[in-house]
């Protein structure tokens, strides 16, 4: 027993069949109540007002963007070095979900921002960042979707996805050298003294769980949907031949 | 390995286009900035680091499909991936030749173009040090670009969404040398950070591009 086997797509999709429904029932009950908690049973910070409710989906949202590249590195990795399928696979269904959640933590950033910076947008180091990752996003889709064959696919988009997190992570701090910024700076830290006080750690932590499950239930639905399609393709190429 | 890179400079020279086309366009990009915002000088002063950096890096993404893309066509790239060299070494010299044909004429003349856009005295020495450590990184990082698209049919368009965010970093450090430079601070700082950006892309990257030419020509 060891976690290689799920490389099988005849075991990953069963495993997942099994999964999926709990996971993704766990996902929108975290999600309704961390939201409806937050929005309506905290109470309005002293300095942002109701604003700040919309930290709920901002945080997690941005948090997931992040750990989403960070998975499709580790996949990406994976099948280089191990060739299993169904790693490839859910890199590519992942960057989609991915660039969603980035778009989410931008657009909700732009909608905090306006009542409190008094701007949509500034050129903050973070808000910088932010959408150049977004465009690292788009680079691997159009990738994915310019290439016909799907293992070459599967090795460019891997190789671009490693040598593309080194670009981003340089540009993250080159953006800091560019500009200050508005943004504030960590305060969920495990270990700063300086955090958001427990009424909104909580629910915001509901929050996170939510938007974790959320980017679970989907990876697997879309790798299950890849994995169906590669199924398709292949059993198409077997009557042309017959 | 001498021979390949006096050849990719030949073919570069001598075949028609390319070669003066990503000079002539440096020279277009930034004739039309003032037409844009003004000639008012202490405006074009302002701005002329910035536009001055990335008219030359959108030159250098100009002639970036071209360095392997031909020699694919033809199968010369099946032969140089099959010959006593290295791949690493190829995607190397054949970057070199790229920076030698595009990046080092932008570097000789930007001054001039500096003069165009009333780039403030002291910033011109580096302007000139800035392009010639960092147009060495776009190179390499369009030369890995090129890799990655060389076997599609309509790779241009992608080639650039692809390169062009890996050009961030390059454009910040490089834009804010010649910034600091020409309001007369210090620019170690940048400096040695664009510095760092080439030597590292320079040793790197040719693997990185190496490895996509093999799948792109299995």
């Amino acid at each position: 027993m060891s976690i290689w086997e799920y490389a099988n797509p005849k075991k990953f999709m069963q495993t997942t069949e099994v999964i999926l429904p709990w996971v993704a029932v766990l996902a929108v009950l975290c999600l309704v109540t961390g939201l409806v908690w937050g929005f309506f049973f905290t109470p309005d910070a002293d300095r942002f007002g109701s604003t700040v409710k919309i930290i709920y989906l901002h945080v997690p949202a941005a948090m997931m963007a992040t750990s989403a590249w960070a998975m499709m590195l580790v996949t990406s990795l994976i099948w280089l070095i191990r060739r299993h399928h169904v790693s490839a696979l859910s890199a590519k269904a992942a960057a989609p979900v991915g660039l969603c959640f980035t778009v989410i933590g931008l657009v909700t950033g732009a909608i905090w921002g306006q009542p409190m910076w008094g701007t949509w947008w500034a050129w903050d180091p973070r808000l910088t960042a932010f959408l150049i990752l977004a465009l690292f996003y788009l680079g691997y889709i159009a990738l994915w979707s310019a290439v016909d064959d799907p293992d070459t696919a599967a090795d460019l988009t891997s190789v671009l996805c490693i040598v593309g997190s080194v670009f981003a992570f340089l540009s993250r701090y080159a953006v800091l050298f560019w500009n200050q910024g508005l943004h504030q700076g960590a305060s969920l830290s495990l270990d700063k003294k300086e955090n958001v006080s427990d009424v909104y750690w909580i629910p915001l932590l509901v929050c996170i769980a939510g938007f974790v499950l959320l980017f679970i239930t989907l990876v697997f639905l879309r790798t299950r949907t890849e994995i169906r399609a590669r199924r398709l393709a292949a059993l198409l190429a077997r009557e042309r031949l017959a | 390995m001498i021979a390949l890179l006096l050849r990719d400079i030949r073919l570069a020279v001598r075949a028609g286009g390319g070669f003066g086309f990503g000079l002539a366009f440096f020279l277009l990009v930034t004739v039309m900035v003032p037409f844009g915002v003004g000639p008012e000088p202490a405006t074009l002063a302002k701005i002329a680091p910035g536009i001055l950096w990335v008219g030359a890096l959108l030159s250098c993404l100009l002639s970036l499909d071209r360095i392997f893309a031909l020699d694919f066509e033809d199968g010369s790239l099946d032969l140089l991936a099959t010959a006593p060299i290295p791949l690493e070494g190829v995607v190397a010299i054949k970057a070199l030749a790229h920076w030698l044909v595009t990046g080092l004429p932008l570097v000789l003349v930007s001054p001039v173009l500096g003069v165009l856009m009333n780039l403030p005295g002291p910033g011109y020495g580096w302007l000139v040090a800035s392009l010639l450590a960092g147009t060495p990184a776009l190179s390499v990082i369009g030369a890995f670009g090129a890799a990655l698209t060389v076997g599609l049919k309509r790779g241009g368009l992608l080639l650039s969404l692809l390169v062009l965010p890996m050009y961030v970093p390059t454009l910040i450090f490089g834009a804010e040398v010649v910034k600091r430079g020409a309001m007369g601070l210090a620019t170690g700082t940048p400096m040695a950070l664009l510095a760092g950006i080439t030597a590292g892309a320079v040793a790197l990257l040719p693997f990185a591009a190496a490895a996509a030419i093999r799948v792109n020509l299995r």
